[in-house]
């Protein structure tokens, strides 16, 4: 991305904006709500356009549907009743996007199910969706994104309302897709801790200034108080990091409110699952 | 008379393969109409399908004609209302009461044949005419050739809207032709069964079938399987009592097979949720 900036409405996200990825790199993207995170993400998946600015993924502009693209969502629990097996998601990240009925040949079958075992799901692919667990969903996900053998995973905040064991064995799922295949991910969270270890690089988004580097370069007080043009303490606990004293939105940006109903603080909390409050 | 006599009848042949029609799209609509949470949708459309079809009867004394053409009026006037999911439900309620108080206006009209309204409202299956089975024909046709080529991505931008989103699937405009084809298929359903009673043959067979199976391609298949078992068992059973309405065989049957449905369900699923490990 170069000198890229994106405007919403009457409001710009964010503004000259350069980022590289190199393959195989884990970005963590963070930053308040509203702070255009998401939308980050929704550039480079072809569903928003720069208002300026370039960017390319993999040396082309993005296009809505490209293969090169993998994306996890966040954890929403599917209903109970939901008329699919756990195989039937995945099968949707290969061809659903595709006209006709599609009955599938023994190479798709092969694909799926080699997916389905490189995320350690085999046990309970057939299984009806709506009756696994959240951690078992979010391994399906991982699947049906990785299914199209992305050159760039996109994931937006894949961890949020997973326990803390899934939360680890869903981002050691995408750390190990990195390494092996040299995967580029670019991670939204705003729960640094559970992939502190395999982040090479944070991109923090506030109003619109951002700042990037690594952690110990970014997750600083000096950093973190310029970008929020506040006062911010950023504490290591224990291998931890937590950031004290940010509010839950930018000051000095409008009124934004309105774009996300979730007004919980986004902070990178000490315990991992509980909410950011407490620290403010 | 015996059953084999009065399967001689064109009427009756006419009625079932009206039936066998209109189950076959309505049972593979259906489970499109459960994911999608449209049932409010098929009730609306059918409902209005009076309008149109009174409509027809009083300009060109066709109900079918005016009731599938006014279907597609009905959808245009829900999709430009209800843009929004949450507006869907609101644009629909607001839609269906305008469009019945147009439908008794018309009615006030229409003198040449009482016993018309009701049919409409009830169901017609043993009137059925050479010329309303070739227009079924064709519509069913037109419905099944939609349905096969949308599936996929109808089926991925239902069930995962955002993923299928991300993936380049036009999700909103898939809402739009979903909410064509559902109008089609429901004003097809109201001609057999009536606009009362639709919901019988576009939700109930679905609801079953949902019970009893989490695949795809087998939730729509034992669909379309119960949709038929109630249309043309309907219409069967309904020979040996003529004094009782067809419609009311094919809603006791396809209510009886979704009770047999979640009884079976409820131990599959049971049985399902201890297999998984956690």
């Amino acid at each position: 991305m170069r000198a890229a900036t994106l405007r919403l409405g009457e409001r710009d996200l964010w503004r000259g904006l350069d980022l590289d990825v190199a393959p195989g790199e884990f970005l963590a993207v963070l930053g308040p709500n509203g702070g255009g995170k998401t939308s980050l993400l929704k550039v480079l998946l072809g569903l928003y356009r720069l208002t300026e600015g370039s960017v390319e993924v993999c040396g082309r502009r993005p296009r809505r549907g490209s293969d090169l693209v993998g994306y996890v969502p966040q954890q929403k629990a599917f209903e109970p009743d939901a008329p699919l097996r756990g195989r039937d998601l995945v099968r949707l990240g290969l061809d659903g996007h595709r006209w006709g009925i599609g009955l599938g040949g023994r190479d798709t079958r092969r694909r799926v199910d080699d997916a389905i075992a490189a995320v350690g799901a085999a046990g309970y692919a057939d299984a009806p969706l709506g009756l696994l667990s959240g951690g078992e969903q979010q391994r399906l996900r991982i699947a049906q994104a990785l299914l199209g053998d992305p050159r760039v995973l996109l994931c937006d905040e894949p961890l949020l309302s997973l326990d803390l064991h899934h939360q680890q064995a869903t981002s050691e799922l995408i750390d190990r897709r990195r390494r092996e295949s040299g995967t580029s991910v670019l991670f939204v969270t705003h729960e640094i801790n559970p992939v502190l270890p395999m982040v090479d690089r944070v991109l923090y988004l506030v109003g619109t200034k951002w700042a990037i580097g690594t952690p110990d370069e970014v997750l600083r007080s000096e950093r973190l108080s310029e970008l929020y043009g506040t006062h911010i303490d950023v504490l290591r606990v224990h291998g931890r990091v937590v950031v004290v004293g940010a509010p839950d939105a930018p000051h000095g940006e409008g009124a934004h409110h309105h774009h996300e109903r979730d007004d919980d603080h986004e902070l990178e909390h000490a315990d991992g699952t509980g909410r950011g409050s407490s620290w403010v | 008379m015996g059953l084999i006599d009065y399967l001689r009848l064109a009427a009756v042949q006419h009625a079932l393969v009206a039936a066998t029609l209109v189950a076959v799209i309505s049972g593979l609509i259906g489970p499109f109409v459960i994911t999608r949470r449209a049932a409010f949708a098929v009730h609306g459309v059918a409902e209005l399908s009076f309008t149109g079809a009174v409509a027809g009867l009083v300009w060109a004394n066709n109900a079918v004609l005016g009731a599938l053409l006014g279907s597609l009026v009905v959808a245009g006037a829900i999709a430009t209302l209800g843009v929004r999911q949450s507006e869907r439900d609101a644009a629909i309620g607001v839609t269906l009461a305008f469009g019945l108080g147009v439908g008794v206006y018309l009615l006030a009209h229409y003198h040449r044949n009482a016993s018309a309204a009701t049919s409409i409202l009830f169901g017609q299956i043993l009137g059925v005419s050479t010329g309303q089975i070739v227009l079924l024909s064709i519509v069913a046709a037109g419905v099944l050739a939609a349905v096969a080529f949308l599936y996929r991505p109808l089926l991925f931008a239902s069930v995962d809207p955002e993923v299928a989103e991300a993936r380049g699937v036009p999700v909103r405009l898939l809402g739009l032709a979903f909410l064509v084809v559902l109008a089609l298929t429901v004003t097809e359903a109201a001609q057999i069964v009536g606009t009362l009673l639709v919901l019988s043959l576009a939700i109930t067979p679905a609801a079953a079938a949902h019970r009893l199976s989490a695949r795809p391609s087998l939730v729509a298949g034992l669909s379309i399987a119960f949709a038929l078992l109630a249309s043309d068992g309907g219409v069967l059973a309904s020979l040996t009592a003529p004094d009782v309405k067809t419609s009311v065989f094919i809603t006791t049957f396809s209510f009886a097979i979704y009770v047999l449905a979640r009884l079976a369900g409820t131990r599959l699923r049971r049985g399902r949720r201890a297999a998984p490990e956690d």
